[in-house]
């Protein structure tokens, strides 16, 4: 199997990234050092190598989550989650094969808490809106409609900026 | 980003978790790869050889747990700088012999004895190594060598003096012995 040292070459980028979006860049850094101790404890009995990445960014999933149930004693802001129509069609929402583009994930990381946790938590780690309610502690509908809130402004900011990615958020 | 990195290795380190470390560091032949487990030196990779392979090699032979951790290998960089500025001449490091076996290790042991400015034929190393007539497998032996410099097998000549191999490319072998004054320059 490959040195460890090539998949923090290749990869340490995109799983910052990625935490960044989903625990916000002062906590992405912890989530970061744990997601690589676990990646690297576990890794000489790891059998299969081929999709390094999909592992790597499972554990960094799985970490963002602890890290927002560690915080679910302290709620989050509530993120105007009330403005969201009901029949926004949830399902829906595709953000396409998004590069680790940081720039769209620095986006991301400005969305207020609940917002980009849901965000990064169904694209950067693909959880399901259960998972995603279980791991921010709320009900389903409100894990959806902090998604839905969060890809609308999104989407916003992306317009603002005049950012070609734009047409990925559909 | 080198700030996590830098953060990450010595974490993996603290925890147990850093079975080999290596770095990279420059010498008057180009730039050399060194690696280190918990236990010594385990490897040192001559300028024209592939970096990557020999990490790859270590994954495989050692441990898949290997990091980029200079901090590991301040003492290995300071003492090689040392030696190639004809500053030292006896190495005092940690080894990790695991990367030999048997005969060969026997044939690098006797190599590590050779004082600095001195050679030795291939047939003294395969009777250090208790089988004089092994003097193809004492070449072997040489060629081999995890730890090329620190085992110093450029120390190692055919019996009449010619120089015999070097993995590193005989004109580095004539340089080190000419540095060591075991060779008399060429007019």
């Amino acid at each position: 199997m490959p040195p460890f040292q090539r998949l923090l070459d290749e990869h340490a980028d995109e799983v910052m990234s990625v935490l960044r979006g989903a625990v916000g860049r002062s906590d992405a850094e912890d989530c970061f050092q744990e997601t690589f101790l676990a990646a690297l404890r576990a890794y000489p009995k790891l059998g299969d190598t081929d999709n390094l990445r999909g592992w790597l960014l499972t554990i960094a999933h799985r970490k963002a989550i602890d890290h927002h149930r560690a915080r679910d004693r302290q709620p989050l802001p509530a993120g105007g989650a009330g403005e969201v129509e009901a029949g926004a069609g949830g399902e829906d929402l595709h953000m396409g094969d998004l590069p680790a583009d940081d720039g769209l994930w620095s986006l991301v990381g400005a969305l207020p808490p609940k917002q980009r946790a849901a965000v990064a938590l169904r694209y950067a780690c693909d959880l399901p809106h259960a998972e995603i309610a279980a791991a921010l502690g709320c009900s389903p509908e409100a894990a959806r409609r902090s998604l839905h809130e969060g890809l609308k402004r999104l989407r916003a900011d992306l317009a603002t900026a005049g950012a070609g990615p734009g047409e990925e958020l559909r | 980003m080198k700030a996590s990195l830098d953060r990450f290795s010595a974490r993996a380190a603290a925890e147990g978790l850093l079975d080999v470390a290596y770095a990279t560091t420059d010498s008057p032949f180009g730039q050399i790869l060194v690696a280190t487990t918990p236990l010594g030196l385990v490897k040192l990779s001559l300028p024209n050889y592939d970096a990557d392979q020999a990490l790859e090699e270590l994954a495989a032979r050692v441990s898949p747990r290997v990091l980029e951790a200079p901090a590991q290998l301040d003492e290995v960089r300071r003492q090689l700088d040392d030696y190639f500025e004809g500053r030292l001449r006896e190495f005092d490091l940690a080894l990790d012999w695991r990367l030999s076996k048997d005969f060969r290790r026997r044939a690098l042991h006797a190599i590590s004895r050779i004082p600095y400015g001195q050679t030795r034929s291939y047939m003294q190393v395969a009777a250090s190594a208790g089988n004089k007539r092994a003097v193809r497998a004492a070449g072997t032996a040489c060629g081999s060598n995890p730890i090329p410099i620190v085992v110093p097998c450029h120390r190692v000549l055919r019996s009449g003096g010619a120089l015999g191999g070097y993995g590193g490319g005989l004109p580095m072998k004539e340089a080190l012995l000419e540095m060591e004054g075991a060779l008399r320059r060429r007019e």
